[in-house]
């Protein structure tokens, strides 16, 4: 069988954005009615069948389901650790450092979302991840992120004693770490797999 | 107690310091190795064979240059020499650092970098087969540049012979991956610092 790509038409977004973006696959999504149980269970979340995304990564549904926890335990446990303003700010941090506009549209929407504060994220995705930040914490968060994102690895010791001197204790430092490098994930196959519609009027 | 490829990658024995904490994400920590094992010891080898499960996962981390590469130069020696060999030889003329690429026109082309376009030389292509080849130059492309990804990208896998599924799973190896080996290396780094 020869397949060929879904070709689109629109002019992705070319600007990293807070704004709600849409995405669309350039292989085609498992249809919902071929969903079966073990495409449900790789879902988790039985909503996520309505996106072109999710059904799409759901033809391999054991890495999916894997993925998804993996996701939501790093991301949504907040038992202690890097408050969730900041996993955020990793997320959109690798993703501005990749180049992921789609990415970055909606971890810095909840970075914002969950610290009120639209400026300083904007700053991130309007000059990069070198633009001044006046928290330590938010300092040492991005400076950690982009250090683990770069290839070979620029991580080290002094990211470790940033990330302590700016108060985060041992678990905030293993959730920066995760949440970090899970973007290096997600940047991956949403960037690999389709590419983000312009924003809704 | 069942193998954990991270704690075995960054030396944590049970009751260290770094088992707690990542003990604190236990969910995190079950579907890592979850994952490890739905990509490369999965039951369903259909559309992307072991030996190129392997031989992606090797190639991932030798271009990342993680100190976790042994670990898949192991698992591919273990599953076919020849083709370690070949990579082996590939790998100078493909390493560079990251991540590179462009934007699409407009505000941010100023940010473009210009890198390596990596392709599969004749003699490797020769070694190890189109379809292979074609998967190691998109794993390329994902480590290093994935900005630069394109349906065109994709045709070039589908030609070569890759279902829509197995590219599925090809862009989860190459991105999981791209997660164990910053884990591995940040973890690496938080334990000799505790």
């Amino acid at each position: 069988m020869s397949e060929t790509v879904i070709a689109h038409t629109f002019a992705a977004p070319n600007a990293f954005t807070q704004a709600e973006l849409g995405w669309e696959a350039w292989l085609e999504p498992l249809p919902v009615e071929e969903l079966t149980e073990r495409h449900w269970a790789g879902l988790v979340d039985k909503g996520r069948a309505n996106s072109p995304y999710f059904r799409l990564l759901v033809r391999d549904p054991d890495i999916l389901g894997a993925r998804t926890r993996t996701d939501n335990d790093i991301f949504y446990n907040e038992k202690g650790g890097l408050p969730r303003a900041q996993r955020e700010l990793t997320a959109a941090t690798a993703s501005r450092t990749n180049g992921c506009i789609y990415c970055a549209s909606v971890h810095s929407r909840f970075a914002t979302h969950h610290s009120k504060r639209f400026d300083d994220v904007q700053r991130l995705l309007d000059e990069g991840t070198a633009a001044p930040q006046d928290d330590p914490q938010w300092r040492a968060v991005i400076d950690a992120s982009v250090a683990l994102t770069e290839t070979p690895g620029e991580f080290d010791a002094a990211n470790v004693q940033q990330l302590r001197d700016a108060g985060l204790d041992d678990l905030s430092i293993v959730d920066t770490i995760y949440a970090s490098s899970f973007f290096n994930w997600a940047n991956r196959l949403m960037l690999s797999l389709g590419e983000p519609t312009p924003p809704k009027e | 107690m069942a193998t954990d490829v991270i704690d075995q990658l960054v030396g944590i024995a049970p009751g260290d310091a770094l088992d707690s904490l990542r003990n604190q994400r236990p969910n995190a920590r079950e579907n890592a190795q979850a994952s490890f094992d739905a990509l490369l010891h999965s039951n369903d080898l259909e559309n992307v064979s072991q030996l190129e499960r392997t031989a992606i996962a090797y190639w991932t981390l030798a271009l990342s240059q993680s100190s976790a590469t042994r670990f898949y130069r192991d698992l591919l020696v273990a599953e076919d020499e020849a083709t370690l060999v070949a990579l082996e030889a590939a790998l100078p003329g493909a390493t560079t650092s990251g991540p590179y690429g462009d934007y699409p026109d407009g505000p941010l082309s100023v940010e473009n970098v210009e890198g390596l376009d990596w392709q599969p030389s004749a003699a490797l292509a020769d070694a190890v087969g189109a379809r292979l080849a074609a998967a190691l130059a998109h794993t390329h492309l994902l480590v290093y540049r994935p900005r630069d990804s394109s349906a065109e990208a994709i045709q070039a896998l589908l030609d070569a012979g890759w279902s829509t599924t197995g590219i599925v799973t090809l862009s989860q190896l190459v991105a999981f991956l791209s997660f164990q080996l910053r884990v591995v290396a940040g973890l690496t780094v938080l334990k000799g610092n505790l």
